[in-house]
């Protein structure tokens, strides 16, 4: 693996989490007095994806634009690593009429069709459109690919199988990718599956399986070059599961009083540690951390700024949008 | 229009007879000549044709490549629909019967309907989603109704449900180019099937060639004066059926065919209640928090006065649809209860 290529994985998982910790900061600057899920710049539900950075830094390197990705309800490592727009992602977050979907979908569901990224609140339906861009890519005689990321809890799903067997049974251009942080929600994966790796399963559909230990981002640069050489080659799905962290409650407000591994988590923190290695391998410094860190946060407070600046969407135009043609009112449909 | 136009005269079209499912594959055909972004994929739609016959012949002329079999993987393969358009295809997906909705409704609902909203109009998935609806034949709660009133009620997704073979064909041909999620839904009673009793209106003239029926405008089926049958699929037949009887004694009953419950042609049903001021629903749904409802309410948030008298309400009455004949027959809108119910309006 190259130099170049590991620093740059490093500086993505920099910018994703220095995107996290302004997004933490920015939910609950105003939240209060207590905590008011529903007020504040930045309302609802938060999912921030600290800690599982390994993953999207190690499979976005191996995809380019035009290459697809359906995320979850925590997608934002893997947006930024895609190249989706931090500005406009921001302002969605933020529900601003510049966002990607104009207020429409909030951090749950963002929706970029220049980078073909979008995610999905529910657990593990993400991953049936992915067959169908998978479909697509390969009917157009490209050598594109899609993939699918959900967490470890969602290898319970049917949606999850279902989509497995037809990948697998139509070869399918797909990477699927489960990030199994230990945690479904308050459910530790001990007690939500029977076998130690979903990996495993993938034998049950004939493609390869392998599991990624100890949240590694160069284990799962691997891994994914596999998958999708093997992908882009036309020979089919593989299922790859990596062993990853996070660091943060399952959302914003969450206490966390059900984790036992809590106390750990901080020193396992892949960042901190892959830099760490990058030292000793002689690849980064002092000033060039600096630059990565400096760098990084010019770009996420930028975005930070354009949303805050933009403005809120027309309340008079809730109901555009519904469909395409005919611009909808209340009742009229 | 100016007096320098030109009218549109539309050249006169070869018309045949056919089946409302061979004027529906008609469409398809046309629409994948045209088109060779058009596939039609779901359970048994290869070499079987589909099992209520919406795919007859179509893998002989267009192969596996495009007529494509899948697994019994609902979610996966209308999800797989959904990707596929998103990436600009026009993918028409079969789910066998509208009763299956459950085992995929996610895709359906919280994917299909509802990217375009939420990528605030940037992502389009015009796709066809097909199934088979409607009882009459004992197959039973499960295999038996009718749903578009769920489908209607969830937004995001147009709702067609043609009645005729004409209507099966221009409408097909309308939400295949569609860039919207359109759901198309076919009665197995309307569909001229060999091995079910034959409704003979399922077999009508069809024009030749490619048209479209557009989707939202509601079709006066029957003019009449006395009363106004709002209606849609089968349950249009039954009350052509019954307004001919009773054009007999004098009363002279509109038949009014929805033709698409999303959009919903509320002006058709002003126009034709404001005339008659009478007011009969015929839905083959369930009857509660339904398609009439909704009928009942476009007349009465526009003016209740329109209404001389009570609305009638012939539709299910909110049981699972049952197996034995007599039960079945108790419960669907048949014409007995069609025609009690007109008679019930005139009378008041």
């Amino acid at each position: 693996m190259d130099a170049q290529t590991r620093v740059s994985l490093y500086e993505t998982m920099v910018l994703s989490r220095t995107y996290e910790e302004a997004i933490l900061r920015e939910y609950h600057a105003d939240k209060g007095p207590g905590f008011d899920i529903g007020k504040g710049l930045v309302p609802g539900e938060m999912h921030l994806s600290a800690g599982q950075e390994p993953v999207a830094a190690g499979l976005c390197a191996h995809l380019t634009r035009d290459d697809a990705i359906t995320a979850t309800h925590r997608p934002h490592h893997l947006a930024i690593a895609h190249g989706v727009d931090l500005r406009r992602m921001t302002a969605e977050i933020f529900g601003r009429e510049t966002g990607l979907g104009r207020g429409r979908g909030g951090h749950m569901h963002l929706f970029d069709p220049s980078t073909h990224f979008s995610c999905s609140g529910i657990i593990a339906e993400g991953y049936p459109p992915a067959l169908g861009q998978a479909f697509a890519f390969r009917r157009r005689g490209t050598d594109r690919v899609a993939a699918a990321v959900t967490g470890e809890g969602a290898a319970n799903q049917g949606a999850f199988h279902e989509s497995l067997n037809l990948a697998a049974l139509w070869s399918l251009p797909v990477v699927f990718v489960v990030e199994d942080n230990d945690w479904g929600i308050s459910v530790p994966r001990t007690a939500s599956t029977a076998v130690g790796s979903n990996a495993l399963r993938a034998a049950a559909y004939g493609i390869p399986g392998e599991r990624v230990e100890d949240n590694d981002v160069e284990g799962v640069y691997a891994a994914v070059g596999r998958a999708v050489a093997r992908a882009r080659a036309g020979e089919g799905p593989s299922l790859i599961e990596v062993h990853t962290l996070r660091l943060w409650g399952h959302f914003e407000g969450d206490a966390q009083g059900y984790r036992q591994d809590l106390a750990d988590a901080p020193t396992h923190d892949p960042i901190p540690r892959y830099e760490r290695r990058l030292r000793d391998a002689g690849l980064l410094d002092d000033a060039a951390v600096e630059r990565v860190k400096a760098s990084a946060s010019e770009r996420v407070e930028d975005a930070i700024r354009f949303a805050k600046e933009s403005p809120l969407p027309d309340p008079a135009a809730a109901t555009a949008y519904v469909f395409t043609d005919a611009p909808s009112a209340g009742g009229t449909r | 229009m100016t007096v320098t136009d030109t009218p549109t005269v539309p050249a006169p079209r070869a018309k045949r007879r056919l089946t409302t499912s061979k004027a529906m594959v008609e469409a398809i055909a046309q629409e994948m000549e045209r088109n060779p972004e058009v596939v039609y994929l779901g359970e048994d739609v290869g070499s079987y044709g589909g099992i209520f016959s919406s795919t007859t012949g179509l893998l002989d002329r267009f192969g596996p490549d495009r007529i494509i079999d899948t697994p019994i993987s609902e979610t996966a393969f209308i999800g797989l629909g959904i990707g596929a358009a998103v990436e600009g295809m026009r993918p028409i997906v079969e789910l066998m019967f509208a009763d299956f909705l459950g085992v995929c409704l996610d895709q359906i609902y919280n994917h299909m309907a509802k990217i375009h909203y939420e990528s605030g109009g940037v992502v389009k998935v015009p796709m066809v989603l097909t199934t088979a609806v409607g009882g009459g034949y004992s197959d039973g709660a499960q295999h038996s109704q009718c749903l578009w009133g769920t489908f209607a009620h969830l937004p995001g997704m147009k709702v067609v449900v043609p009645s005729t073979p004409a209507d099966a064909k221009g409408l097909m041909t309308a939400a295949i180019r569609d860039d919207n999620p359109v759901v198309y839904m076919f009665h197995k009673g309307v569909m001229g099937l060999p091995w079910m009793a034959k409704n003979p209106r399922a077999t009508d003239d069809v024009p030749d060639g490619d048209y479209e029926v557009p989707i939202g405008k509601a079709r006066v089926a029957r003019e009449g004066n006395d009363v106004t049958v709002v209606t849609l699929s089968l349950s249009v037949h039954h009350s052509l059926d019954v307004a001919e009887t009773l054009s007999a004694e004098g009363i002279d009953v509109e038949v009014l065919d929805l033709r698409s419950l999303v959009p919903l042609d509320r002006e058709a049903i002003l126009t034709s209640v404001a005339k008659t001021g009478r007011l009969v629903v015929v839905d083959e749904d369930y009857q509660s928090f339904g398609v009439s409802g909704e009928v009942v309410a476009t007349v009465t948030d526009h003016d209740p006065g329109l209404l001389r008298v009570p609305v009638q309400r012939v539709a299910v009455p909110d049981v699972p649809i049952p197996y034995a004949r007599p039960l079945e027959y108790a419960v669907l809108p048949r014409h007995d209860r069609i025609e009690a119910a007109i008679r019930r309006a005139v009378a008041a």
